[in-house]
C-alpha cells in the first residue's frame, strides 16, 4: 500500500494493471463482482474495510474510463440497491454492512424503498404504517405504495411509526425488512397509462428482527433523509448507469438480463418526459412543420428544453468547480415538468386524430398516445410541482416556511387521512 | 465557457456592478431619463474610461481591450440590472460591432480607437418607419457622388440617434431589392441635410430618434453592395447583447419584488408567507434562470464562432423577451398598488422590459427565425 496521495495517473495505472491481471469475460457475473469487492475497484470511493479503497469520489470517473477501455463490467449500480448501500454506509451497524453491502455490489440481492403511503405522499413523514414491539421482534402492519420492483425485491427499506406519543418526525423508525415472508403481500398498481410499474405492499404482522432497525426509534426520519438525498442526487444516474453493453459473452448476457429486469418498470419514463427528441421528426413527417401556429409551439418547446439542459449544465459546472450551489441547481425538477407538458401539447398538435388511437392502431404504434397519458406523472412523481415551488421559495429564496399545524402535538392527535383497506 | 464564468470574469462583473451601483443609482437614472440627451457626456466618459467598457470587445490592434462577447455580455447584463443611462448599447453593441463586421482594415484603424477610448459615441441605423430590421425593409437610398456618397430617405427607432457623434447607416443602391445592393456607410452626426428628431419614448431610459436624410454626405464602410452578410451578423450579435442586457433587468426586477414581499405585511403576516406569492416567486426564478442560461450560452457561442449563431441569437432573444416581460408583470403585481405608481421604481424596468421585448423583433418573430434556421 502506498502512503503517497493518489493522483489521476497513479489511480489510472493501478486500476489498469489490476484489470489486466484479473478481468476476464469468461467469468460469471457474480464471480467477477466478488473479485471487485475483494479488490475495492468496484466502489473505489467506499471505505477500505467495506469493499472500497477510500479514494476521493472524483477518481471514480478515471476508474470507469479504465473499465470501459477493456470492456470490464462494473458492480451492480442500477435500482434501489444503490440507495440501500448509501443509507447503510452512512447509518448502518457493522452487522448491516456485513450482511448487505457485498450482495448489493454483486447484484445478488435486489431492494425496494417502502416510504410512500396512500395517506402520505408529499408529506412522507406522516407515515402511519405501524411498527410494534412484540416480545423480541418488531411487528409491522399497514400499507406502502408506489414501490418500484417490490415484487422482485429481497429486502425493503422501511419507514414506519414506532412511537405515536411523539411528534410527527420523532416517532419514526427505519428498518430493513425481509420481503420474502408471509406477512408481506405485493400487488401491482395499475396506472392511468396502463402500465403497472409500481406496487402496493401490504403488511400483516410482518416480522423484523430487532437488529434490523437502523439507528433508534425516533431517528427514522433522519435516516430516510439520507436515502432521499441520494435518490435525488442519483435520479439522473439511475438510468444512465444501466446502459447495457452489446458485447458478446456470458458475463455480458448476465449483466444485460440484470439491467433488463431493473429497467423494466422504467420503460415508459422517456414518454413521461415528453419525448422532445421526436418532435422535429414528427413535425416533418406529418407536414405540420409548415403550420405557423404549430411552429411557434414547437419553438417554445425547443427553447424551454434547450434552456433547461443548459441550466442543468450550469449547475453541474458550478458543482465541478466547487462553487456553492446557485439557484440553477434547484430548478430542474420543476422545469422538467414544464418541458413535458409543452411536449405533450406539441405532440397533440402534430399528431391530430391519430393521437386518438393507442397501441398498434395509434401513431408510432401507440407511442404518441402513451406520451399524452404519461406526462401527468412528471409533475407528481419524485416531488410534486407544488412541493418543488415550496422548496425553491423557502430554501433558495428564503421566504417564510409554511405554517405547520402538525408538529406541535403527539402524532396520534394529528388529523389524518382515512385509508380504506383494499 | 458556455456554462460558467471564469474567476476573472466574475471579478470583472463584481467591479462593474460596484461601479454602476455607486455612480448610476436609480435616482440618477430618473434624473438622466428626463433630459433630452438621456445621459451626461462627461460623467459617462469618465466611468467608461475607468472601466474600459466600450474598449472591451475591440481588438487590441484598434486600441481595444481584446476581450470577447462574453465580457461585453457581462457589462450589458449589469447595465440592464442598473438601467444605466448611457450610450453604451448604441456605441459598443451596435456601431462597434457593425464596424468590426463591415469595415476595412483601414476604416477599423480610423474609427475604432475613438470608440474604444470613449471620446466618440456612435450608433447603428437600420430600421426605418416600419420598424423592422430585415434587409427587405431598408429603403434609404445611397448614390455615389465623387469620392463619397449621398443618402436620401429616413431612418427611425435609432438608439441614441439624436446624440451620436457619428452614425453607421445601412442603405441601398437605388433600384436594388432584398439583400442585394445593401451597404454600410458612416455619417457625421452634424452632417448637413441630416435632421435628427428625438422621439417621445414609452421607455424613457432608452432614447430613440428619427433621422431624415436629404442628400447627406456619407462614407462607404466596407465594400459597396455587399452589406447583407455583415448586417445579418451584426443583428445576431446585437440580439445576443440585448438578451444579456434583458436578463440583467429581469434579475433586478425579480430581486426587488422578492425583497418587497418579504417586507410587506398584510393580515398580520408577511405577504411572502402566502403560498400564492411563494409560487409566483419560484416561477419567476425559473423564468429568469432559463433565460440567463440561453443568453450566456449564446454569448459564449459567439466567442467560439459557433455556426448555429443565427438560431441561438433568436433563441436567446425570444427567451429573454418572454422572461423579462413576464417577470416585470409579476413584479408590478407583487408590489400591488404601489407598483403602479410613478414613485416606485418598478415601472422603469417594466418599461425597459417592454421596449426590449419589441426592439429588433419580438418573441414570435424570433421563434419563427429560430425554426427557419433549424429546418432549412
Amino acid at each position: 500500500m502506498s502512503t503517497t496521495e493518489p493522483t489521476e495517473e497513479s489511480v489510472r495505472s493501478e486500476v489498469g494493471a489490476w484489470l489486466k491481471a484479473n478481468w476476464s469475460r469468461d467469468l460469471g457475473l457474480v464471480e467477477w463482482r466478488e473479485k471487485l469487492c475483494e479488490s475495492g475497484w468496484g466502489a473505489p470511493h467506499w471505505p477500505k474495510e467495506w469493499y472500497g479503497r477510500d479514494l476521493p469520489v472524483k477518481f471514480n470517473a478515471i476508474v470507469d474510463e479504465e473499465f470501459a477501455k477493456v470492456g470490464a463490467v462494473g458492480v451492480a449500480k442500477a435500482g434501489i440497491r444503490t440507495l440501500a448501500a448509501a443509507t447503510i454506509l452512512a447509518h448502518g451497524t457493522d452487522l448491516h454492512k456485513e450482511k448487505f453491502l457485498k450482495r448489493i455490489l454483486t447484484g445478488e440481492d435486489t431492494w425496494c424503498q417502502l416510504f410512500s403511503e396512500p395517506g402520505s405522499g408529499s408529506d412522507m413523514a406522516g407515515a402511519v404504517t405501524r411498527a410494534d414491539k412484540r416480545g423480541n421482534k418488531w411487528v409491522i402492519n399497514g400499507q406502502k405504495v408506489w414501490t418500484t420492483s417490490a415484487h422482485k425485491a429481497h429486502w425493503g427499506l422501511l419507514l414506519a411509526r414506532a412511537d405515536w406519543d411523539k411528534v410527527k418526525h420523532k416517532g419514526l423508525a427505519y428498518f430493513v425488512l425481509d420481503m420474502k415472508q408471509p406477512g408481506v403481500q405485493v400487488h401491482p398498481l395499475k396506472q392511468m397509462n396502463g402500465h403497472a410499474s409500481f406496487n402496493q405492499v401490504f403488511f400483516t404482522d410482518a416480522e423484523i428482527e430487532p437488529e434490523m432497525m437502523i439507528c433508534d426509534v425516533g431517528d427514522g426520519w433522519t435516516v430516510a433523509t439520507t436515502t432521499l438525498m441520494h435518490e435525488r442526487r442519483g435520479a439522473d444516474g439511475l438510468r444512465s448507469w444501466a446502459t447495457p453493453s452489446d458485447a458478446k459473452g456470458r458475463i455480458y448476457d448476465e449483466e444485460r438480463a440484470e439491467i433488463a429486469t431493473v429497467m423494466e418498470p422504467y420503460k415508459w419514463y422517456p414518454q413521461r418526459a415528453g419525448r422532445v427528441d421526436l418532435v422535429m421528426q414528427r413535425a416533418k413527417e406529418t407536414g405540420k412543420i409548415n403550420d405557423p401556429v404549430i411552429r411557434q409551439e414547437i419553438a417554445k418547446l425547443l427553447i424551454m428544453s434547450k434552456s433547461a439542459e443548459w441550466t442543468a449544465r450550469r449547475a453541474r459546472a458550478a458543482q465541478n468547480q466547487g462553487k456553492p450551489q446557485g439557484p440553477e441547481g434547484s430548478l430542474g425538477k420543476l422545469v422538467a415538468s414544464h418541458v413535458a407538458r409543452q411536449a405533450a401539447r406539441v405532440h397533440t398538435y402534430i399528431t391530430g386524430a391519430d393521437a386518438l388511437l393507442s397501441g398498434e392502431d395509434g401513431a408510432m404504434n401507440g407511442l404518441i398516445a402513451e406520451i399524452l397519458i404519461s406526462v401527468p406523472a412528471s409533475s407528481i412523481a419524485g416531488g410534486t410541482d407544488e412541493i418543488q415551488r415550496n422548496i425553491i421559495s423557502e430554501r433558495v429564496l428564503k421566504m417564510p416556511r409554511e405554517t405547520s399545524v402538525d408538529t406541535d402535538k403527539p402524532f396520534k392527535d394529528v388529523p389524518r387521512n382515512i385509508v380504506s383497506a383494499s | 465557457m458556455r456554462f460558467s464564468f471564469s474567476a476573472e470574469q466574475e471579478e470583472f462583473r463584481a467591479t462593474v456592478r460596484r461601479a454602476l451601483e455607486a455612480r448610476a443609482p436609480t435616482k440618477e437614472v430618473r434624473r438622466l431619463m428626463a433630459t433630452d440627451a438621456g445621459f451626461e457626456r462627461d460623467a459617462w466618459q469618465k466611468l467608461n474610461q475607468e472601466l474600459g467598457l466600450t474598449a472591451l470587445h475591440i481588438p487590441e490592434a484598434y486600441g481595444g481591450g481584446g476581450f470577447g462577447y462574453s465580457e461585453l455580455a457581462i457589462v450589458l447584463e449589469e447595465m440592464g440590472r442598473g438601467l444605466v443611462c448611457a450610450p453604451f448599447f448604441s456605441t459598443a453593441a451596435l456601431a462597434t460591432t457593425a464596424i468590426l463586421n463591415a469595415g476595412t482594415e483601414e476604416q477599423k484603424k480610423a474609427l475604432l480607437p475613438g470608440l474604444a477610448e470613449g471620446t466618440v459615441t456612435a450608433t447603428l441605423a437600420v430600421a426605418e418607419d416600419g420598424g423592422g430590421t430585415d434587409p427587405a425593409s431598408i429603403a434609404l437610398a445611397a448614390s455615389p457622388s465623387g469620392a463619397t456618397w449621398r443618402l436620401d430617405g429616413t431612418k427611425s427607432y435609432v438608439i441614441d440617434g439624436h446624440t451620436a457623434d457619428f452614425l453607421v447607416v445601412v442603405a441601398r443602391r437605388p433600384g436594388s431589392r432584398g439583400e442585394d445592393g445593401l451597404s454600410f456607410f458612416t455619417v457625421d452626426g452634424n452632417a448637413s441635410g441630416l435632421v435628427r428628431r428625438k422621439l417621445k419614448t414609452m421607455d424613457e431610459t432608452r432614447k430613440l430618434a428619427r433621422l431624415t436624410f436629404k442628400s447627406v454626405e456619407a462614407r462607404l464602410l466596407g465594400s459597396e453592395g455587399a452589406g447583407a452578410a455583415a448586417l445579418a451578423k451584426t443583428m445576431q450579435q446585437a440580439l445576443i447583447c440585448l438578451a444579456n442586457e434583458m436578463v440583467g433587468s429581469a434579475e433586478r426586477l425579480r430581486e426587488d419584488a422578492l425583497e418587497y414581499v418579504k417586507m410587506r405585511m398584510q393580515f398580520g403576516r408577511s405577504i411572502a408567507s402566502f403560498q400564492t406569492t411563494k409560487n409566483k416567486a419560484a416561477d419567476m426564478l425559473v423564468d429568469v434562470e432559463l433565460a440567463k442560461s440561453a443568453a450566456y450560452y449564446a454569448a459564449a457561442a459567439l466567442d467560439e464562432g459557433d455556426e448555429d449563431i443565427p438560431a441561438l441569437a433568436s433563441l436567446a432573444k425570444a427567451s429573454a423577451a418572454e422572461a423579462c416581460v413576464q417577470t416585470a408583470i409579476h413584479a408590478v403585481q407583487m408590489h400591488g398598488g404601489i407598483g403602479f405608481t410613478w414613485d416606485n421604481d418598478t415601472h422603469l424596468w417594466f418599461k425597459r422590459a417592454k421596449s426590449s421585448e419589441i426592439l429588433f423583433g419580438d418573441a414570435n418573430e424570433h421563434r419563427e427565425k429560430m425554426m427557419q434556421a433549424w429546418t432549412n
